[in-house]
C-alpha cells in the first residue's frame, strides 16, 4: 500500500479518537460556539483553493479556484469573526454575589473580578 | 536544495498550526477560557493559510494571483460583514451557510485536483477515492446547508417538504452516487465522471435536507458539519496535506459527537431524524377533546413570580422567534432584585442548533452560571414555586415519560410539571411544531399567558415591579 496514504489514514484515525475526547470535555453551554468554532476550522480547506488558483492554467480551473478561494474564505474567516463575537457574550456572574452553586466551569473568582467588574444594567 | 528547505518550512508550520488547533479546542472546554481558544485556533489557522502561499507549485502569474486576490476578498469581505451584523437568533442558519461554503470548497478543490491527475496521466486508486469522497461529501454538505439555512431563515418552509415518488427519486439519486464512485474507482472513469459526481451529490443534498423538518435542525446541522470536516480530511489526502486532514478529522469528530448528543437528546435514532418522514404520519395532529385551560393575567402571575423563593425559566425556541432574550433577562434581574433566586433550564435541543439558548441569553448579559442543563436542574423543579416557560412545548411535554403511545415517548424532558406552579408564555393553543398535544398545559397547577412572548415578558416586567 502507498505509504503517504497509509500515514494519512494513521493521522486521519488517530486525530478522530483525539477530537472524541477533547470535544467531549465542551460542556453545552458552549456547543453553538463550539459548532460555530468547528466550522471555522474545516474553512482551513481554502488553502485549497489557493493551491488550485495558483497552479491554475485553463479557465474552468481559474473558475474552481476563484469558487475555492471565495467560498473558503468566507467560510473561515466568517467563522471566526462570529464565534468570537459570541464567545464575547459569555460572562459569569459578577464576582461579589456568590452563586448558589459553583459555576459549571470552576471560574475562579479572582479572574472573574478582572474580566468583568461590573455588569451592564 | 532550496525547494527542499521551503518544502520542509511549510510542513513544520502545519505540524505547529495542528498543535495548537488542538491546544485552542482543549480551551473550548470552559467558558472563561473558550475565547482565548477561538483565538489560538485562529492563529493556528491563519498560519497554515499563509505558509500554503510558500508552495512552489504555485506558479505565481498574474491571473493565478489575480483570481486568488479576488476570490478571498470577495469571500472574506462579503462573509466578514455578515458575521458582524448576524443577529444571535440567527445563527443556526449563519453557522448552515458557513458550513455550505466549506463543504463547497472541498468538493470543487476536489474537482479541480482530479483534472490535474488526469492530465498527468495515470491516476491512483488512493487519489481516485479521496476525490470522489471529497466531491460527493463536499457537495452533499454544500446544497444540504443551503437548504437547511432555506429552511432556517424561512426563504421556504420549515416543515418537511414531501412530493409524489420522493423515495424512489431519492433512492435512485443514491444508487447513481454509488455508481459513478463504482465507475470512478475502477479507473475507467475520467473527468466526466467527476462532474457527474459532483452534479448528482448537489442535487442529492437538496434531497437529503428537504424531508427534514425544522424543529430537527439541530441534528442536521451536526451531520452536515461532521461531513464538511470530512469533506476537507478527503481534500487533505487529495493534496497530501496533513493540516488539512487533521483540521477535517477534528471537526468530523466534534460534528459526530454532537449529532449523537442531539439525537440522544431528542430519542431518536439519526435515521429516524433524516427518513422519519418517509413514514406514513400515524401522528395526525390528535386534536383533542377540549380540556380545561386556565388563563392568568400579567399582575396575578408577576404576584406569584414575585413572591417565590425560586424561579426556573425554560426557554424555548419561541423566545429567538420573539427576541426576547433580553426582557427574560430584565424579568430575571427585577425578581433577583426582590429576593427570588432565578434559573434558566436549558434542554439541549432547546432552539435549532445545539446550544442555541445559551448564546442567545449570553447576548443578554444572562450570566453563565445562571444557566443549567437538563441533568443539573432537573431535580430542582420540585422546590421550584414557579416554573416559566417561554416559548418551549415538546421540550417540557410530560407525555414523554408517560404516554408510550407519543411520538416523543421516552425523550428525556425538563420535569416542568413537578413545579409548584407553572407560567406558560404562549401565542396561542395551537399545537407546537411536531403537532403533539401537551398534557403540561392542562395541568391543574399549569396557567397560560398567551401573546406575544416580548410583550407578555414586559407586562410582567411592569406588573413585578409594581408588585
Amino acid at each position: 500500500m502507498n505509504q503517504e496514504l497509509l500515514l494519512g489514514l494513521y493521522v486521519l484515525i488517530l486525530t478522530i479518537f483525539l477530537g472524541f475526547e477533547v470535544i467531549s470535555r465542551v460542556p453545552a453551554l458552549l456547543h453553538t460556539p463550539l459548532m460555530s468554532g468547528t466550522n471555522a476550522i474545516h474553512g482551513i480547506v481554502l488553502l485549497g483553493g489557493i493551491l488550485v488558483a495558483g497552479t491554475a492554467d485553463r479557465p474552468i480551473l481559474y473558475l474552481l479556484g476563484f469558487l475555492g478561494c471565495a467560498l473558503g474564505a468566507g467560510n473561515l474567516f466568517g467563522g471566526l469573526v462570529v464565534t468570537d463575537r459570541m464567545l464575547e457574550m459569555f460572562k459569569p456572574r459578577p464576582a461579589e454575589k456568590p452563586a448558589g452553586e459553583p459555576a459549571p466551569a470552576g471560574a475562579g473568582v479572582q479572574a472573574v473580578r478582572e474580566k468583568e467588574p461590573v455588569r451592564k444594567p | 536544495m532550496i525547494e527542499n528547505y521551503r518544502e520542509a518550512l511549510i510542513d513544520l508550520a502545519y505540524l505547529v498550526s495542528a498543535v495548537a488547533l488542538v491546544f485552542g479546542l482543549k480551551r473550548m472546554s470552559a467558558p472563561r477560557t473558550a475565547r482565548s481558544g477561538n483565538q489560538i485556533a485562529a492563529a493556528a489557522l491563519l498560519l497554515a493559510v499563509a505558509v500554503t502561499l510558500l508552495d512552489p507549485h504555485i506558479t505565481w502569474g498574474a491571473a493565478n494571483i489575480a483570481v486568488m486576490l479576488f476570490g478571498i476578498g470577495v469571500g472574506t469581505v462579503a462573509s466578514v460583514y455578515l458575521a458582524r451584523i448576524v443577529p444571535m437568533t440567527a445563527m443556526p442558519q449563519m453557522v448552515a451557510l458557513f458550513n455550505g461554503m466549506g463543504g463547497g470548497t472541498a468538493a470543487v478543490v476536489s474537482v479541480a485536483e482530479f483534472q490535474r491527475f488526469a492530465a498527468s496521466g495515470a491516476v491512483s486508486v488512493g487519489e481516485a477515492v479521496s476525490v470522489a469522497f471529497g466531491t460527493t461529501i463536499g457537495s452533499i454538505a454544500l446544497t444540504g446547508s443551503l437548504i437547511a439555512f432555506a429552511k432556517l431563515q424561512e426563504v421556504m418552509t420549515g416543515r418537511p417538504v414531501r412530493f409524489p415518488l420522493q423515495l424512489p427519486v431519492n433512492v435512485a439519486a443514491f444508487l447513481g452516487i454509488v455508481a459513478l464512485w463504482v465507475w470512478l474507482l475502477g479507473l475507467a472513469g475520467g473527468v466526466t465522471v467527476v462532474w457527474l459526481l459532483f452534479a448528482l451529490a448537489l442535487v442529492f443534498g437538496v434531497l437529503l435536507v428537504l424531508p427534514v423538518g425544522g424543529a430537527d435542525m439541530p441534528v442536521v446541522i451536526a451531520v452536515l458539519n461532521s461531513m464538511t470536516g470530512l469533506a476537507a480530511a478527503a481534500t487533505g489526502f487529495v493534496l497530501d496535506n496533513q493540516i488539512l486532514i487533521v483540521a477535517g478529522a477534528l471537526v468530523g469528530a466534534s460534528g459526530s459527537l454532537l449529532t449523537i448528543l442531539m439525537s440522544r437528546a431528542m430519542n431518536r435514532s439519526l435515521a429516524n431524524v433524516m427518513f422519519g418522514a418517509f413514514r406514513v404520519s400515524g401522528r395526525a395532529a390528535a386534536v383533542a377533546e377540549a380540556k380545561p385551560i386556565r388563563e392568568i393575567t400579567a399582575e396575578d402571575a408577576a404576584v406569584l413570580m414575585a413572591y417565590a423563593n425560586e424561579v426556573i425559566v425554560v426557554p424555548g425556541y419561541g423566545l429567538a422567534v420573539a427576541q426576547a432574550q433580553h426582557q427574560v433577562r430584565e424579568l430575571a434581574d427585577e425578581l433577583e432584585k426582590r429576593g427570588v433566586e432565578v434559573k434558566f433550564a436549558i434542554h439541549p435541543v432547546a432552539g435549532r442548533m445545539p446550544g442555541h439558548m445559551n448564546v442567545l441569553l449570553a447576548e443578554a448579559n444572562v450570566p453563565y452560571d445562571q444557566l443549567f442543563e437538563m441533568e443539573q436542574i432537573n431535580e430542582e423543579f420540585q422546590r421550584a414555586d414557579v416554573a416559566l416557560v417561554v416559548g418551549a412545548n415538546d421540550v417540557v411535554n410530560p407525555a414523554a415519560r408517560s404516554d408510550p403511545s407519543s411520538p416523543i415517548y421516552g425523550m428525556p424532558i425538563l420535569n416542568v410539571d413537578q413545579a409548584r406552579n407553572v407560567i406558560v408564555l404562549k401565542r396561542s393553543m395551537r399545537p407546537g411544531f411536531a403537532g403533539i398535544e401537551n398534557e403540561l398545559f392542562h395541568m391543574s397547577q399549569t396557567r397560560m399567558l398567551f401573546g406575544d412572548a416580548r410583550e407578555s415578558l414586559m407586562k410582567l416586567i411592569e406588573a413585578v415591579k409594581a408588585a
